[in-house]
């Protein structure tokens, strides 16, 4: 049943290095072809992914079209893709985000200072092909693999189209993550070595069964060891307060495609990895240091929104409230309640909807006027009227207005984390105050920008939205409002896979009506 | 003592008819053809080498009945010779088609006559099995190297480089000769299998420390060659001056030659089992190569991030490199021993590709402009995206990230250090690498970020390198990914034979 023929999976991994193979023989000179050869690869990524969705049988929790090579049988490691509820959704939203980074990108001016268009359009594709890696394999080699590939096109992206200090940027963007792989790499080896294979559904069936285990006596004994080599890596990735300084710098620098796609794909790769490795792999660590990553999502709740407000640039801005967003969804996964990993899941989803909305509009007014200070703007409603309106929905869905999509996910995720067995009561406060300090930097944003008078004179003729602009901002806002309004269709998915890791993680508490039970975690 | 057999005896020195063969035909040519003509020895012995090699896989790979000592005892034929002297071969074929245009060089017969005498050396000592065809290996690989060191005869830092590398390199041998004429004395033999057999028996009274000061002679020996820190002072100085092929040659094919010459002794003379006066021999070498592992790991890393000069900056990566694969060695201590072989010869058959990917380009690139400063690869992506893209997939396949065979060649080192408890030396390496990272990524920093002073000047690439590096990059390449599986398999083949006989 498994190796008939090809996987959807595997073909929805792989169009982009079709794309980036023909890619690679098109002349430089020819920059229409260039643009639409990667324009029409990421459509047609897209387009494929949504047939898998059609085909996604949202009942069963196990994983789906699945395609299983070996690679290396000694060592236990194959290309070995599927998907399932975790995964589905995040493999549409990466072909989703990239279709918008690359039509976004058309007419980017500093594409056209610096030159170079077809490899920046090569960079993208290598993206796109390993961000769908990351998330399909469930082999912990080749999902590391392409978990380092993420960082090249990145590096080059920021270092070569970015701004005034991109080679900073981008080497530390680099350092930080290569340095937090490293942990991970040597805690997957330790795994791999003592389970004598790499595929992840196979590891943890064994821990189910009791045949692998790592044993845990105390915060620092083995299994909080490896728990602790994986979850760093992934939290800098997400990033986690303290480790988020890379993300302002390489946000700030980014080119517009860039931002939209690190905000939209590559910080949900850490949240991703935080459900679909740490908690069904090491549940009994997972349960112990909960509440002290919780604490440190909450600070970044916190901390984020308060660093958001003071800032006078745009981007960092927008930055800084990433670091406030991410921090819901890591208390909403480490809740350990299947209502909150379900908002994380689909927190991930609007955040990267909203944000890179904010990172588009931020990117469409740098063009305009070169500059990211929040003091150079003002009155631009009356300029560009149209901006102006869609600007509002994405702003008010990022700071969780009710009947748009950021309120599903932080009502979800504090309902979840609320029910917790592992989490207290405090964390929730805090985190619900985290969404009034959202309105306010929010408010303040648009506000700066949009309203009051138009009186900076180079505001006053601001040229209008190009057509590929518009083309962008509209999914966004439809979806913004779609999933705000209806958001069973994008939340069901999840359901099962959910289920059945929350029953693997606390098992004597499978679901919230269960509370009493609580026993687990001391 | 069978009757000697011509014919079964023959494969086991196959490699050395070959080259044999072809030194001679090369010598003819070089007589015959006229100056302009003359670049085509490349070819010939390109040709030579790489239709020896394929003979070798085709039609005499050892199998269980065949392999066994053969030529009195003097050299080994399994799969692991095999495996060695194949990766000899490519690696002088390619040096011999990247060397074609080089000024000097790529025109004259006797440079090529060189490489193949010393590619002869290399496929002996890869299967050497007698302490006198150590030695002779050793020399008829090394020696022909120090011609060709200083094979530019009017450039100074050439024949300072040849000048250096002999000197230090004679001393190397004189000491490792010590040490093999010390195991000569234990013993009163000189094969490998015999040696073994009879420290292990009770006849043997020699006292242990002797013999632990006759196995440091040897390791420092081996490390001269390997260019393991500290004794690796030669390296930077011989890879500068050195003609940048020659350069590339000897940082692949005598590293990878004294690697399978390292193991198969350490392991022949001083099996696992060996006890003296009830101390375990093998811990004490085993523990020797970890500590060389850190030495050389730690200076070539550290010194390389400071180099502006490419071929010294790929001189102390390759000391680097001889480090983590030190971290084989060591681990062959233990469980992961079997597992430790396949990772070495993985690690330099990939290294082999990769190594040669890297110094074909800087040979282009210095060819076309004269220069091998780091800073002046700026802005090659845009004079050359194909060269840029083959030196990039070279870097980051040293530096050990996923798309490159290093990646691999690393995974199967470290995992083999972990089976064998050593997981502290494996968390070391990685460690390592990700210092090692950032002088790579420099470089490509350079070819892709900055800008250069001629942009616009294409370099010209012509057919031969095209197609070599072409090649070259697409087997780095498939090494990563869908070689690995045959490749290791027979690199597990070879481990395990060489215990089976043990």
């Amino acid at each position: 049943m498994e190796n008939t023929g090809l996987s959807l999976v595997t073909v929805v991994l792989f169009l982009p290095l079709v794309g980036f193979s023909i890619l690679l023989f098109i002349p430089d000179a020819q920059s229409r072809n260039i643009k639409y050869t990667a324009l029409g690869t990421s459509l047609v990524t897209f387009a494929l992914s949504l047939v898998m969705w059609a085909n996604f049988d949202a009942a069963n929790p196990a994983l789906q079209m699945v395609q299983r090579w070996e690679w290396l049988p000694q060592y236990g490691i194959g290309y070995y893709v599927g998907i399932d509820g975790l995964n589905m959704i995040m493999v549409v939203l990466t072909t989703f985000i990239m279709s918008i980074g690359i039509l976004s990108s058309f007419n980017a001016h500093v594409i056209q200072e610096r030159g170079r268009e077809k490899l920046y359009y090569l960079f993208m594709l290598l993206l796109q092909w390993a961000m769908i890696g990351v998330f399909v394999v469930q082999d912990l080699i080749i999902f590391y693999i392409f978990w380092e590939v993420t960082l090249v096109p990145m590096y080059f992206l920021v270092g070569i189209w970015g701004g005034e200090k991109r080679v900073y940027a981008a080497v530390k963007f680099f350092l930080y993550t290569m340095a937090g792989s490293i942990l991970m790499l040597l805690a997957l080896l330790y795994v791999g070595t003592q389970a004598g294979t790499f595929a992840v559904p196979e590891i943890i069936a064994g821990i189910q069964a009791g045949t692998i285990s790592f044993p845990l006596d105390g915060l620092f004994s083995t299994q909080s060891i490896l728990f602790l080599g994986f979850f760093i890596a992934f939290a800098i990735k997400v990033p986690i307060w303290p480790l988020h300084s890379w993300l302002p710098d390489a946000h700030v620098q980014a080119p517009t495609a860039g931002s939209v796609i690190l905000a939209g794909v590559l910080l949900k790769m850490g949240s991703y990895g935080m459900i679909r490795f740490l908690l069904p792999m090491f549940p009994e660590a997972s349960v112990a240091w909960a509440p002290i990553i919780a604490l440190l999502a909450v600070i970044g709740i916190i901390y984020g929104a308060w660093v958001s407000f003071a800032q006078t640039d745009m981007k960092k801005l927008v930055a800084y409230s990433s670091v406030s967003h991410m921090g819901f969804i890591v208390l909403g996964i480490f809740a350990m309640t299947s209502i909150g990993i379900q908002g994380s899941i689909i927190q991930m989803v609007n955040h990267g909807i909203s944000t890179g909305g904010l990172f588009l509009i931020v990117g469409m007014l740098y063009e305009r006027r070169h500059t990211k200070d929040l003091a150079a703007f003002g009155g631009i409603w009356k300029a560009m009227p149209l901006l102006g309106a869609i600007s509002l929905v994405v702003v008010l869905s990022s700071m969780g207005m009710p009947g748009l999509n950021g309120f599903i996910g932080e009502f979800t995720i504090l309902l979840g984390s609320m029910g917790s067995t592992v989490l207290g009561i405090g964390f929730t406060v805090v985190a619900a105050l985290g969404i009034i300090l959202a309105a306010i930097y929010m408010l303040n944003f648009f506000q700066r920008i949009f309203m009051g008078e138009l009186d900076k004179e180079e505001n006053k003729n601001l040229p209008k939205l190009e057509w590929n602009e518009i083309a962008v901002l509209v999914p966004i806002v439809v979806l913004a409002i779609w999933i705000g309004l209806q958001p069973a269709p994008f939340m069901n998915p999840s359901d099962a896979t959910v289920e059945s890791l929350v029953a693997q993680v606390v098992p004597d508490t499978t679901t919230v009506a269960q509370l009493p039970e609580a026993g687990q975690g001391e | 003592m069978q009757p000697f057999d011509l014919l079964a005896s023959l494969p086991a020195i196959a490699a050395a008819v070959g080259l044999t063969i072809t030194s001679i035909v090369v010598l003819a040519l070089d007589m015959f053809l006229k100056e302009s003509q003359r670049r085509n020895i490349a070819f010939v012995t390109a040709a030579g080498m790489f239709l020896t090699a394929g003979m070798m896989l085709a039609f005499w790979m050892p199998t269980a009945a065949t392999e066994g000592l053969y030529w009195g005892g003097m050299v080994r034929f399994d799969m692991l010779a095999t495996m060695f002297c194949v990766i000899a071969l490519l690696g002088g074929g390619i040096t011999a088609l990247i060397t074609i245009d080089v000024d000097k060089l790529g025109r004259s017969g006797e440079y090529y006559l060189i490489i193949t005498v010393s590619t002869l050396g290399a496929c002996l000592v890869s299967s050497a099995s007698d302490l006198i065809m150590v030695f002779l290996g050793l020399e008829t690989m090394t020696i022909p190297l120090y011609v060709l060191a200083a094979f530019r005869r009017d450039d100074k830092k050439s024949a300072e480089s040849g000048m250096k590398y002999f000197l230090f390199g004679s001393f190397a041998s004189a000491i490792l000769l010590y040490g093999l004429s010390l195991i000569y004395g234990f013993t009163g033999s000189t094969n490998l299998y015999t040696i073994a057999e009879y420290m292990g028996s009770d006849a043997f009274t020699v006292n242990l420390v002797p013999v632990l000061v006759a196995i440091t002679l040897i390791v420092v020996g081996f490390g001269f060659k390997i260019s393991a820190a500290p004794f690796h002072f030669w390296t930077p100085d011989v890879y500068e001056g050195a003609p940048t092929p020659v350069t590339a040659f000897l940082s692949v094919v005598s590293k990878a030659a004294s690697f399978a010459l390292l193991v198969r002794f350490a392991l022949t003379a001083f099996p696992p089992a060996l006890a003296i006066n009830g101390a375990e021999v093998q811990l004490f070498w085993t523990n020797l190569a970890a500590v060389l592992a850190v030495v050389s790991m730690i200076v070539g890393n550290l010194i390389a991030l400071a180099q502006k000069n490419i071929k010294r900056m790929l001189a102390y990566s390759s000391i680097a490199q001889a480090g983590y694969t030190l971290i084989g060695v060591a681990a062959l201590a233990a469980d992961g021993r079997e597992q430790a072989v396949a990772g070495i010869s993985y690690y330099m058959l990939m290294y082999m590709f990769t190594n040669l990917l890297a110094f074909g380009v800087v040979i282009l690139y210095s060819n076309a402009t004269g220069k091998d400063d780091i800073r002046d690869f700026a802005g090659l992506s845009r004079r050359s995206p194909w060269m840029a893209i083959a030196m990039t997939i070279a870097l980051l396949s040293l530096a050990g990230v996923p798309p490159g065979a290093g990646f691999l060649g690393k995974f199967f080192l470290f995992q083999a250090a972990v089976l064998s408890n050593l997981t502290w030396l494996a968390l070391f390496g990685i460690l390592m690498s990700l210092v090692a990272l950032y002088y790579y990524l420099i470089v490509i920093k350079y070819m892709y970020v900055d800008k250069g002073e001629d942009e616009e000047q294409a370099i010209p690439v012509s057919g031969t390198y095209r197609w070599t590096l072409a090649v070259v990059t697409i087997v780095v390449i498939l090494l990563g990914s869908f070689a690995v599986q045959p490749i290791f398999n027979w690199a597990m083949e070879g481990a395990q034979t060489l215990f089976a006989s043990l």
